[in-house]
């Protein structure tokens, strides 16, 4: 555990249906400032609940039954499906420029600047200085970009990340976790990253909680994690990391 | 801009509704150039003639132009149609977006309201307000502008609602905007499209209701001319002059192909973009 005071503290907190049917039980973690922590788990294992409830975003139906969330730090959200994270007839110039206007109390002029710096950032085409775009003119890649930029408008203590490449293609899923990781070394923001690839969470994270049927298995740093998986569903995900065999030994050169 | 004529050139149903509709409009506009006759000047020794070059759908049994007259009687309707559309689709539209996108009692309020009301028949209330408020183009409004927003209300509140659960607008709401900016901002240009293909379909169900009124006598009053009205009045002259009462009828129709065939068009346009 760190020894700084924590920016995120959720304790014990559980999560139900309105049926009674219980779908996060008991999840406790704490999160400092500048941390990465990463949530690795199954699809339907509460992963993406247990940061809607952070964000106070649950969907319709779920309650929170028990637990505690406290934050310090405001926090912003990087969706899993970056086209439905758009509005579909909004031109992403504007779309940010709005949150920029909103968030960070400047002039429409100003907001527009603003936003136009941070796509830069974001490594998006100088041509949205020109000419605005659709969502649907942007590849998902790009999108994924203007979502993060949206998130970072927010100017977060903490960014959550629910599985922001998991509908992206393999190559350009590097390009943005790359991208993240700079970021989050420029702008020092803590980070919550939602993923079921073990590979990728270990790449970014800390530490790391491996959940199964809404309850926390194991909790640590992830390299004791990875060499002694104390849960078998977590030596599971370790197995399930498939290495590329005959390109193993001569990686260097292939590269 | 191109790319979007190009678009309607390749949707023909939104093509031959707007030539159709365009037609219409154009004529109305330009009918004191096109015809010599004043609607409503009669001319008792040129009474039930069959159409000719002089007239050309014939004349009525008072001898005025009936071509001048469908014309007239289409700038009144038309004129009204979309009069009272107006207020009912504004009312309709922003309902629909409150109850689907904020849900819970507010969802419940208007849903309530909406149910009691359609649970009236459309012409036992016109003929209530036709009654209270006298015949003519008000009862028209009045009525409408109590009905006539449930069915914007209903096709707007359930896309809200499904809007309401995809990811842009949970992410605009994480990130901080305010509910009314979401509604109007975001939330209505997605819902408009939509709205308009029903306002097309809807447009056509008032004009059949203008004309009906006018039918019966408690809509459109007389001097006016209305296809209503026409229809009736060449009533009693069906076996001898069938085309008194079948052209405005056919006009009717016409327009409700022509509004139809738009709503259509544009659904289409929406759907490939």
């Amino acid at each position: 555990m760190m020894s700084i005071q924590p920016i995120l503290e959720i304790n014990a907190l559980s999560l139900a249906a309105k049926s009674k049917e219980r779908l996060v039980n008991n999840v406790s973690f704490s999160l400092s400032k500048g941390e990465s922590l990463g949530l690795v788990g199954e699809s339907g294992s509460g992963k993406s609940l247990t940061l809607r409830a952070i964000l106070g975003l649950l969907p319709n139906g779920v309650e929170q039954t028990g637990g505690t969330i406290k934050s310090d730090v405001s926090s912003a959200m990087v969706f899993q499906d970056p086209r439905g994270a758009l509005d579909p007839l909004c031109m992403v110039v504007n779309q940010l420029a709005e949150v920029v206007y909103y968030r960070q109390k400047v002039s429409r002029k100003a907001s527009r600047m603003i936003a136009l710096e941070l796509l830069e950032r974001l490594g998006l085409p100088d041509s949205l200085k020109k000419k605005d775009r659709y969502p649907s003119q942007l590849s998902g890649g790009q999108c994924q970009r203007v979502v993060i930029a949206l998130a970072l408008a927010c100017k977060p203590g903490i960014l959550l990340c629910d599985e922001p490449t998991t509908a992206l293609d393999v190559t350009v899923q590097r390009q943005i976790i790359e991208t993240i990781t700079n970021l989050q070394q420029e702008l020092g923001f803590a980070m919550v990253f939602v993923t079921h690839n073990l590979a990728i969470a270990a790449n970014l994270c800390s530490r790391l909680c491996v959940m199964k049927q809404g309850q926390i298995v194991e909790h640590g740093a992830t390299l004791d994690i990875l060499q002694n998986p104390s849960d078998p569903y977590t030596q599971m995900l370790i197995d399930s990391v498939l290495p590329l065999p005959e390109l193993e030994g001569s990686r260097d050169s292939w590269n | 801009m191109t790319s979007g004529l190009k678009r309607i050139w390749n949707t023909p149903s939104l093509l031959v509704g707007l030539i159709m509709f365009a037609a219409l409009i154009l004529l109305t506009v330009f009918i004191p150039y096109i015809s010599p006759y004043d609607p409503s000047e009669q001319n008792l020794s040129a009474f039930l003639q069959p159409p000719s070059a002089e007239h050309w759908l014939g004349t009525d049994q008072l001898g005025r132009d009936l071509f001048t007259r469908l014309i007239y009687a289409a700038r009144t309707d038309l004129k009204i149609m979309v009069l009272a559309e107006i207020i009912p689709f504004c009312i309709g539209v922003f309902l629909g977006m409150l109850a689907g996108y904020y849900g819970k009692w507010i969802d419940t309020v208007i849903t309530l309201l909406s149910d009691t009301l359609i649970a009236f028949p459309f012409y036992l209330i016109v003929i209530i307000v036709a009654f209270a408020s006298g015949a003519g183009e008000r009862g028209i409004y009045i009525t409408f502008i109590l009905v006539g927003w449930i069915v914007f209300a209903r096709v707007v509140r359930g896309l809200s609602a499904s809007f309401r659960n995809q990811e842009w607008v949970a992410s605009a709401q994480t990130l901080g905007l305010p509910g009314v900016k979401i509604i109007l901002r975001h939330l209505l240009p997605n819902v408009l499209p939509q709205a308009v293909v029903v306002l097309m379909t809807d447009m056509i169900g008032l004009l059949v209701a203008i004309v009906t009124l006018g039918y019966l006598g408690i809509g459109i009053t007389p001097p006016t001319p209305d296809w209503g009205t026409m229809i009736s009045d060449g009533q009693p002259f069906i076996t001898t002059a069938w085309w008194l009462s079948a052209v405005p009828g056919f006009a009717v129709v016409y327009t409700g192909i022509a509004l139809s065939l738009l709503g259509d068009g544009l659904a289409d346009i929406w759907r490939k973009k």
